[in-house]
């Protein structure tokens, strides 16, 4: 429940008056409030920096440690203070969260710091206001990836593979961790060798040589030199072939692979040549031919297995990817708004170059380039944050030494974010849980109906016909005088769900103590589990019942006079329940208390 | 980096934003402004002396209920449907809403349309500290909605089927449709003296000092604050 509403419970229970005309039940006794209600001011020494606030203002939030009486633990008899060895400058936001009810972020503090302190303090972070919550999820991301490479780059890397690794392992081992092994180290450069040949002999057979004799016109290298470029350039897709070949055999996952974007512009790079094989010597065709050979130039882009820097820049660039298509998205408008000014400008002038918009494209974009101002402007952002990002990428390997170059590839998969967080929040039954089961429970006995909740429903529906239930209660509370409890009624039909021997002792106990007049909150409380989740909890139902064992004990037993329908005869009741009613008390002996 | 594309999105929408504000004239800006500032009504209780005399309060109390209600509405002023969002949050099972409209009329005893704090701790001054006669006229007030000085069956069978909505639908034993009735006719039953279909206030307080069980009850909410 949101903590604001414990300001309200006065108003809500004295609003309460206005059911009790209407009352067919006598209303259960409200809880006693040991304490004095007057609200005092409390003392909060957080390492040395002394914070002061209303005894309410914690108590808004009874889950809370601060909240609770958790915070006893931390009392200090001597200064009369509350005495926390934690961060001081992070108190100050747990400490505001109390008193305004929104629990902000602060922007300059470490995320996982600023969640130690909140699971400290028993706050979850999911109720960061809105103008955090933003900034919170981000980091976290960060934060989360950060170590997630920590984590591959521990596992993938350099520890030694089992002896009885396959050669499979072996040679994916060999590929990702080049300086593993010698033959993977030599792979490792041979192949970066021929990249950059094949790359250069792109480059150069375009370059003008020398004519052959007898010629006149410059001949470019590539045509000159035609058999000994083709052979080269066979040379190397061989190699790259082989080396796509081989990591596509050792690849652990072999889709994953394939779809790697390593993998892909293997692919593309070698790709025009074998095309180029199978295509025929068409006119048509060989022009699209000529087009595709400009993949090949693609080649350059296998150096990122070399190079961890481009890879980091191609993470980025795959991060910023929304900013560049903005950015792309308002150039391109800039270069339509001028080139149309410039078409409509130049109309009526004869010999423009100008002679339709998009002939206006390339001048604008040159222009605008050239200029490079505007350009400039927009980049700024994205240029630093690129550095920063390469920056801080190269420092964090620098720093830790070799990093897997695995993890490298997977530094662009976003990670899910820890969706769940375990609330370390105390479950504590305040007097504000009280107060509000005992407001709940004088409605039912306004209404005369229980709340319950949506499987038992059912269940009634089902055996409503039965009739045994309301019999029951009404032969109850005619005949001892105090009302059936909810509790018990809940136990019985929770034993009758569960038939089990635990529950059986505590339904007993749970019905002895409805009939002793304790002063300690009655057993009723056991409420928020029943009434939230009726999964039962039969822990907590025995938990809470033990506390008042001691009161049993202590109280003489006079004969069980109760009649037999204070039990359910249904036989899915195990035995053992009837011996613990032996124990019941009477009644008339006893208090008589509106029990709940 | 997410947080860039956010970012970008947001300054898109603002250069729209300003574009159109360029085109339809800075004036409308300066207007909205002063419509919102006036909205924002900030009352001020009357002295805590004041308040001490008026009602069954000690100052400290009176701190301690001012400094929450302030808290919650800086204002200084509930609206209806902040009193039916307060009020569903203690009873999240059903549908506290009309019990909570009824409540709201109750307690807004100047028909004003919001409550304020002097409303609020006229309202707990009676139903917490007030004599027995007080109570009850402050419940005939809540039960009678038009306020005409007579109980009729509808206006009750509103009440009970309002509180009955707040039980929800899961409840042991399940509430029939005549459930409400029923229990509108077992008041009649009680507190119509002359049966003529209405309860007057006389009857109605007649009738509640008779019924050991309301009196006793009324003594319940004594110590709430």
């Amino acid at each position: 429940m949101a903590a604001g509403v414990a300001t309200w419970m006065p108003f809500a229970r004295a609003a309460a008056v206005g059911w009790l005309p209407l009352a067919q039940k006598t209303m259960p006794k409200p809880p006693v409030d040991k304490k004095s209600r007057s609200d005092e001011i409390l003392f909060v020494n957080v390492s040395g920096l002394r914070f002061q606030t209303w005894k309410n203002t914690l108590d808004r939030y009874p889950d809370t440690l601060l909240g609770s009486s958790e915070k006893e633990f931390f009392y200090n008899e001597e200064t009369q203070e509350y005495f926390f060895d934690r961060d001081p400058e992070m108190f100050r936001h747990i400490l505001n969260f109390f008193r305004t009810g929104k629990l902000h972020y602060p922007r300059h503090e470490c995320i996982q710091a600023f969640e130690e302190e909140l699971a400290f303090y028993g706050i979850i972070p999911e109720i960061i206001g809105d103008c955090c919550m933003e900034e919170y999820r981000d980091r976290k991301k960060e934060n989360q990836e950060r170590l997630a490479e920590d984590t591959e780059a521990e596992n993938a890397g350099d520890a030694p593979l089992p002896p009885d690794a396959t050669l499979r392992e072996r040679l994916w081992r060999a590929f990702e961790n080049p300086h593993t092994s010698t033959m993977a180290l030599v792979f490792y450069y041979v192949t970066g060798f021929f990249i950059a040949v094949s790359v250069i002999a792109n480059v150069v057979e375009t370059v003008p040589c020398r004519p052959i004799k007898g010629s006149i016109k410059d001949l470019p290298c590539g045509e000159k030199f035609s058999v000994a470029f083709s052979c080269l350039d066979t040379a190397c897709v061989l190699i790259f072939s082989f080396e796509y070949l081989m990591r596509l055999y050792a690849a652990p996952s072999r889709c994953d692979f394939a779809r790697s974007v390593m993998s892909v512009i293997d692919v593309v790079a070698i790709l025009p040549f074998y095309i180029g094989l199978v295509m025929p010597e068409n006119e048509e065709v060989s022009g699209a031919f000529v087009t595709l050979r400009v993949f090949r130039v693609f080649r350059i882009f296998k150096f990122s297995r070399h190079s961890q820097g481009l890879r980091i820049l191609g993470c980025t660039l795959q991060a910023c990817a929304s900013e560049l298509g903005f950015l792309l998205f308002s150039l391109t408008m800039a270069v339509i708004i001028f080139a149309t000014v410039m078409f409509y400008a130049e109309k009526g002038t004869k010999g423009t170059t100008f002679s339709s918009i998009p002939a206006s494209f390339w001048y604008t974009i040159v222009t605008m380039t050239t200029l490079g101002l505007l350009i400039t402007a927009i980049h700024y952002q994205l240029l630093i944050q690129l550095l920063m990002s390469l920056y801080f990428h190269l420092q964090y390997l620098f720093m830790w030494g070799h990093v897997g170059l695995s993890d490298l590839l997977s530094c662009c998969v976003p990670q899910d974010g820890d969706g769940d967080s375990t609330p370390l929040c105390v479950k504590n039954r305040s007097a504000f849980e009280h107060q509000h089961h005992h407001l709940l429970h004088c409605l039912e006995k306004t209404t005369n109906h229980e709340f319950t909740d949506e499987v038992t429903y059912s269940e009634v529906c089902v055996t409503d016909s039965v009739g045994f239930r309301t019999s029951r209660s009404t032969s109850l509370s005619s005949q001892q005088g105090a009302t059936t409890t909810c509790c018990s009624r809940r136990a019985k039909r929770r034993a009758f769900r569960l038939a089990n021997s635990t529950v059986s002792v505590s339904r007993g106990s749970v019905q002895e103590l409805d009939t002793l007049h304790v002063t300690k909150t009655p057993a009723g409380t056991q409420y928020p589990q029943s009434r939230s989740s009726l999964n039962a909890r039969t822990e907590n139902l025995k938990l809470n019942c033990d506390d008042y064992t001691a009161a049993i004990i202590s109280i003489p037993t006079p004969p069980a006079n109760t009649p037999d329908e204070s039990l359910p005869n249904s036989p899915a009741i195990p035995g053992i329940l009837r011996n613990s009613r032996s124990s019941t008390f009477n009644t008339q002996e006893t208090v008589k208390i509106s029990s709940l | 980096m997410a947080g860039c594309a956010k970012r970008c999105k947001q300054g898109l929408v603002k250069f729209v934003l300003s574009l159109h504000k360029l085109i339809t004239g800075t004036l409308k800006k300066d207007k909205i402004d002063d419509d919102f500032e006036m909205s924002i009504v900030c009352h001020r209780p009357e002295g805590l002396d004041k308040l001490e005399a008026q009602s069954n309060f000690s100052k400290r109390e009176l701190q301690v209920l001012y400094r929450g209600f302030k808290n919650e509405c800086p204002s200084g002023v509930v609206n209806e449907d902040t009193f039916k969002q307060i009020y569903a949050q203690f009873f999240p099972h059903g549908d506290a809403s009309s019990y909570a409209h009824y409540l709201f009329d109750a307690f807004d005893s100047a028909h004003s349309g919001s409550i304020k704090f002097e409303d609020f701790v006229m309202a707990l001054s009676i139903l917490l500290r007030g004599s027995v006669r007080e109570k009850l006229m402050w419940t005939f007030n809540l039960y009678d909605i038009n306020r005409d000085g007579y109980i009729n069956k509808e206006e009750m069978t509103d009440i009970v089927r309002a509180i009955y909505d707040m039980m929800g639908k899961y409840t042991y034993p399940a509430l029939k449709t005549d459930t409400p009735k029923q229990h509108v006719d077992a008041f009649f039953q009680k507190m119509d003296k002359n049966r003529d279909g209405v309860v007057t206030l006389d009857e109605f307080i007649l009738s509640c000092q008779e019924d050991e069980n309301i009196m006793r009850s009324l003594q319940l909410f004594e110590n709430v604050i």
